[in-house]
């Protein structure tokens, strides 16, 4: 997995609150069996008209968020469904770093399995990078996971916090499978007990 | 020792590993499988030289693409990209020697509706899916929820999840529901009253009066939406209509193994006294027949209401429901009831049971459909059979309903099932996602009896008037 330390790039606004996963990834792209090459699809139908064209209006059309890495949104980001393309698409567009008062549980845990850092701060501050976000590719914001800050372009710094294991995992570029392995004694040891007490599982 | 809730006591009994930091592997029961969130996790599998660790534990049906007209088991009648998700989880279920029933087999269905079915979710198990819906098997008392694909992988390779404790919440339904309630109106007037944020951190146990009267099909329903509520999972406590439903389930305990079990079971409920973070209660009375508006679930009305303004609501929402005014095309102060409708969907993992036919097909019986179209795609091969049985079938039929076979369908329009721009669904499912159905398309979730009754007048209906 790749390895998430520190960022400093442009952030995109999108000001929406529960934005879903059918949006950052319509379903007909889901028929993949494949992680990559979704980037081009994220936020597919917001993003272009019937007739594949850009929609000029949307945010990461616009000339300055095109080369955005960061995302700074609202409310619930990333509810519905449990497709890890959203994810994958986000990554694959070159977006690293989520900023937003709060996601939906699968879509947060999937960030952390794909080198995304989603931070959640309180609106008040969410407010302000989105303020920042909106001016444009001269704005940059700086994200640094060691520290669990993000600073804005006028020098404001914010902290977040984050769970520690995800913290070490998305900072080493951890493979959690590989991590869980090393306990498989640990896991073995529950299967015996377990089927002692509820054979019939 | 403390009083504990029904969540804590499926965690406790679950927990392979702590460290330190409270970070736990937790062990998993059984693991479901559908063809569109697997195929990347098991390509991960191969390339790391890794197998299944516990296959007997692994169930596989592709449900998501699968077409629901005939012909389906033949895959130049899918399109290319769904018949290679499908062919991707003939082999790897075959390779991986895991459960599996293909399109061909008449127990093929909806994951979340062949787990309870076939006897593979029972009472106080840990269930994951690669799919958001799994919540639907806490109506068992089984801790289920969705997972990504990273971790389907993680589950296949290890049989564990990682997990941190959520929080513990209660949702009470007191009292009885009144005549035309159902458990979908329940689900959808609690995430009204919640908004889909407000389960977000933790695991919901539905209780109350109400709850209990339901029968294991509204359960189910009741519990598939958790997830739109934001929450982990959401639990029934097991009761004897869910040991009666488990009985003599293909793969439930038999004889002697069964009473242990029962026996284990019967110690599956919230102590007296236990803590919960959150208590939400809601009067069963208080609930009516419900329908969305928007396109967030969470944008539920009674039908007897009106479209609601932008200015109604505060902060971030005002721009959301405006958005999905737009979207949805509605005026404010439009009568629910005034709402025209060019489809009706019947099915899903919310719906697709055989209750839930039964339901529409009592408002259906002797009328014909006014819309444009109406389907209904029953949850699993077995519930269409028994519906045929039933004569159920023939009541769709004769209503203008096209008679389709199991899948997710129009739910999530992966497979040809879709709406076109602008078209109006009646919709059991669970989500109203702008495009969920297909883009542009426009869905107002609502229960079966009501989908049946807009099927008939061709608007939004309050079902008591036809009931």
């Amino acid at each position: 997995m790749q390895k998430f330390t520190k960022l400093s790039g442009i952030a995109a606004p999108m000001p929406l609150v529960n934005i879903d996963t059918d949006m950052i990834i319509p379903k007909q792209f889901l028929k993949t069996i494949k992680r990559s090459g979704l980037g081009v699809n994220l936020f597919d139908e917001m993003r272009y008209d019937d007739d594949r064209n850009e929609i000029p209006d949307f945010v990461l059309n616009k000339p300055q968020y095109r080369e955005a890495q960061i995302l700074v949104a609202g409310d619930n980001f990333g509810c519905g469904s449990s497709r890890e393309h959203a994810p994958w698409a986000i990554a694959d567009f070159g977006i690293t770093c989520v900023i937003a008062p709060s996601y939906a549980d699968i879509f947060y845990n999937n960030c952390f399995k794909n080198g995304i850092l989603p931070i959640v701060l309180p609106q008040e501050q969410v407010d302000v990078l989105m303020k920042d976000a909106e001016k444009g590719s001269n704005a940059r914001i700086e994200v640094d996971l060691e520290a669990q800050t993000v600073t804005t372009s006028d020098g404001e710094t914010f902290s977040f916090e984050v769970d520690s294991f995800k913290k070490h995992c998305l900072m080493n570029g951890l493979d959690d499978i590989g991590l869980t392995m090393e306990k498989a004694a640990s896991i073995d040891a529950f299967e015996t007990e377990a089927a002692a007490v509820r054979p019939w599982v | 020792m403390s009083p504990k809730t029904l969540y804590d006591k499926i965690w406790d009994a679950h927990v392979a590993h702590e460290a330190e930091d409270g970070t736990c592997l937790l062990y998993i029961d059984r693991h479901l499988v559908h063809e569109v969130t697997s195929p990347q996790a098991f390509e991960g599998l191969r390339m790391a030289g890794r197998k299944v660790r516990a296959p007997e534990k692994t169930i596989a049906v592709p449900d998501h693409n699968v077409p629901t007209t005939p012909g389906r088991d033949d895959p130049k009648n899918m399109t290319e990209d769904s018949a290679i998700q499908v062919a991707a989880l003939d082999t790897n279920a075959k390779d991986f020697g895991i459960h599996y029933y293909p399109v061909s087999d008449v127990r093929q269905g909806i994951v979340h509706i062949v787990g309870p079915e076939q006897g593979w979710t029972l009472p106080g198990m840990t269930v994951v899916c690669g799919d958001s819906h799994t919540a639907t098997h806490g109506a068992f008392g089984a801790l289920a929820h969705g997972i990504g694909t990273s971790e389907v992988e993680h589950v296949l390779a290890t049989q564990t999840l990682i997990q941190k404790k959520s929080k513990n919440m209660k949702v009470e339904i007191t009292g009885k529901l009144r005549p035309g309630v159902t458990a979908k109106d329940i689900t959808l007037s609690v995430i009204g009253a919640t908004g889909t944020a407000g389960g977000t951190g933790y695991v919901i146990e539905y209780c109350g009066e109400a709850i209990r009267d339901l029968s294991m099909e509204g359960r189910m329903t009741v519990c598939n939406m958790a997830i739109e509520g934001g929450a982990r999972a959401g639990l029934i406590a097991p009761d004897e209509k869910t040991f009666a439903y488990c009985k003599g389930r293909p793969h439930a305990p038999k004889g002697a193994a069964w009473e242990a079990a029962e026996a284990y079971w019967r110690t599956l409920f919230t102590d007296e006294g236990a803590h919960f973070d959150k208590v939400v209660t809601l009067k069963g009375e208080d609930i009516a027949p419900v329908v969305t508006w928007g396109t967030s679930p969470e944008d539920v009305l009674p039908i007897t209401a009106n479209v609601p303004a932008a200015d109604d609501f505060t902060g971030g929402k005002v721009g959301a429901a405006q958005r999905s005014l737009d979207y949805m095309d509605l005026k404010p102060g439009t009568p629910l009831k005034d709402i025209e409708i060019d489809t009706v969907f019947i099915g899903s993992c919310t719906n697709g049971r055989i209750e839930d036919l039964r339901a529409a097909a009592e408002i259906l019986k002797g009328k014909k459909i006014a819309v444009k179209r109406a389907m209904v795609v029953p949850g699993s091969g077995l519930v269409r059979a028994q519906a045929e049985e039933e004569g159920l079938a023939d009541i769709f039929k004769e209503a203008g309903f096209e008679w389709r076979l199991a899948g997710c369908s129009m739910c999530l329009a992966m497979n040809p099932d879709q709406l076109a721009p602008g078209e109006r669904c009646a919709a059991t499912s669970n989500r109203n996602f702008e495009g969920r159905q297909g883009r542009g398309g426009r869905t107002h979730l609502m229960s079966p009896a009501m989908a049946a009754a807009a099927a008939i007048t061709g608007k939004l209906t309050d079902v008591r008037e036809l009931m």
